[in-house]
C-alpha cells in the first residue's frame, strides 16, 4: 500500500531502515497518474511512499524536484537514487542494490 | 493462446483491441508504461473530432476502460522479443513467454534528444519533455523550448503564462503548426523567437543555468523544454522486421508488414501525418486486418 504524506509525516521517511520509495507527483501531471499503478504494484514488496507536490512544496523544495512523476529512493532516511519521468517497475526497482 | 497480441496501449493499440473483442477474438494488450502513450503528456486535445478540450491522461482512459469492458486483457511488462513459429507467433517479455496467432506492434514513439553530452544527468534539473508536467516549477523564472513543431509551441504558449520569459529556438526558419497556433504565439509579449539555431551547449553547476546557441550567445535560463519531435521503439523486432532508415516499421495505410501475421499500427510505422486520429484509424485498419487474417 502506497502512504501519502501528508499533516508533516515525512519524518517517517527520515527515520526509516532500509529502502522507501517517495513518489513526488500532482493529480495534474498525466504521466504521475500514469505512474501511480506502477508504483501500486512496487509497494506490493517495497515501503512506498506519495507527495503531492502541491500539497507539500516544501518537500519539493528540500529535494530539489523541478520536474514530476520524480521517485526518490531513500536508504536509511536519506536520498540514494532518483529517477524522472515515467519508468518501468523493473527501471525503478533497479534502483535498489 | 490468444487470437491478438497487442505490443503498445497507446490509442492505436488500444483502438485495435476495441475492434478485436468486438469480433470475439481473445486479445492481450502488453505495455510496460501502463496505458495512453504519448497521449498522457498532453494537457488539452483540440484536433480530436467530438472531444475538444479532453486532456490526454482522460482520452486515454475512457479508450483504456473501453477496451477493459470489452473484455481486452492488459499486461504491464516489458516485451524483449518476437518470434514467428510456423503456425503461431511468441511475444517474450521479462517474466513470460505469451502466444499468439498474430501480433500488433503499436510501440508509437518516444522523445527526440538532443544528444548533448550532460543531457540526460540534468533531466529534472531543468530539463524536461513535459511542459504541462514540469512548468509550474518555473513560474516567474526564464526558460527556452527548442523546436518549431505544433507541440513546442503548444508548449511555448503554455510556458509564457507561467514564466517570465519563454526563448524558442528553432534549428530553421519555419515553424509548424496551424496558423492560429502561430499567431496567439507571435501575440506573446514575453516570448522571443530565435530561428537558424541550434543549442550546442548545456552550461550547469547541478541544475541547468545557461544554453549557449550555436553562434556563442548565451541565454540564462533555469529550463530547457525539449520538443524536438520523436524517434521510434522498434529496436527490438529488427532482426524480424522490416525497417526504414529512420527505424520506422516499413509498411503503408493497409497496416502490413514483411511478416505474416504481424501487424503494425500508429506512429511506430513509416507515414507521413502522425496525430491522434491517424493512429486510432490504423487501430482500426490493423485489426481489421487481423479479423480477416484469423478468419481465413
Amino acid at each position: 500500500m502506497i502512504k501519502e504524506i501528508e499533516n508533516n509525516n515525512f519524518n517517517e521517511v527520515r527515520e526509516s531502515k532500509g529502502y522507501a520509495f517517495v513518489d513526488f507527483n500532482a493529480t495534474w501531471c498525466g504521466p504521475c497518474r500514469m505512474l501511480s499503478p506502477i508504483m501500486e504494484e512496487i509497494a506490493k514488496s517495497n515501503t512506498v511512499y506519495a507527495v503531492d507536490v502541491d500539497l507539500n512544496d516544501e518537500l519539493a523544495t528540500e529535494f530539489n524536484v523541478n520536474a514530476i512523476p520524480c521517485v526518490i529512493l531513500f536508504k536509511d532516511g536519506k536520498e540514494y537514487k532518483r529517477s524522472v519521468g515515467l519508468k518501468t517497475k523493473e527501471e525503478l526497482e533497479g534502483m535498489i542494490d | 493462446m490468444y487470437d491478438v497480441i497487442i505490443i503498445g496501449a497507446g490509442p492505436a493499440g488500444l483502438t485495435a483491441s476495441i475492434y478485436l473483442r468486438r469480433n470475439k477474438k481473445k486479445v492481450l494488450l502488453i505495455d510496460a508504461l501502463g496505458y495512453g502513450g504519448q497521449i498522457i503528456n498532453t494537457k488539452r486535445i483540440d484536433n480530436y473530432p467530438a472531444t475538444p478540450g479532453i486532456d490526454g491522461f482522460t482520452f486515454a482512459t475512457n479508450i483504456y476502460n473501453q477496451a477493459k469492458d470489452l473484455g481486452a486483457e492488459f499486461a504491464m511488462e516489458t516485451v524483449t522479443n518476437i518470434i514467428n513459429k510456423d503456425d503461431y507467433k511468441e511475444v517474450i517479455t521479462k517474466d513470460n513467454t505469451y502466444k499468439a496467432k498474430t501480433i500488433i506492434i503499436a510501440t508509437g514513439a518516444k522523445n527526440r534528444h538532443l544528444n548533448l553530452p550532460n543531457e540526460k544527468d540534468l533531466i529534472g534539473k531543468g530539463l524536461s519533455f513535459c511542459a504541462t508536467c514540469d512548468g509550474n516549477f518555473y513560474k516567474d523564472m526564464d526558460v527556452a523550448v527548442v523546436g518549431g513543431g505544433r507541440v513546442a509551441i503548444d508548449d511555448a504558449i503554455y510556458l509564457s503564462n507561467i514564466c517570465n520569459k519563454v526563448y524558442l529556438i528553432h534549428r530553421n526558419d519555419t515553424l509548424k503548426a496551424d496558423k492560429e497556433e502561430i499567431d496567439t504565439l507571435r501575440s506573446k509579449d514575453n516570448v522571443e523567437i530565435i530561428l537558424n539555431s541550434n543549442i550546442k551547449e548545456l552550461i550547469a553547476n547541478n541544475n541547468l543555468e545557461a544554453i549557449k546557441l550555436d553562434n556563442n550567445k548565451e541565454l540564462k535560463v533555469n529550463g530547457l523544454f525539449i520538443a524536438i519531435g520523436q524517434v521510434p521503439n522498434n529496436d527490438i523486432f529488427k532482426d524480424l522486421i522490416d525497417l526504414d532508415e529512420y527505424g520506422y516499421i516499413k509498411s503503408d495505410e493497409n497496416c502490413t508488414t514483411n511478416i505474416k501475421g504481424i501487424f503494425v499500427a500508429g506512429d511506430t510505422r513509416t507515414k507521413e501525418l502522425r496525430q491522434l486520429v491517424t493512429a486510432t484509424s490504423d487501430g482500426a485498419i490493423a485489426a481489421t486486418k487481423c479479423i480477416n487474417y484469423l478468419n481465413n
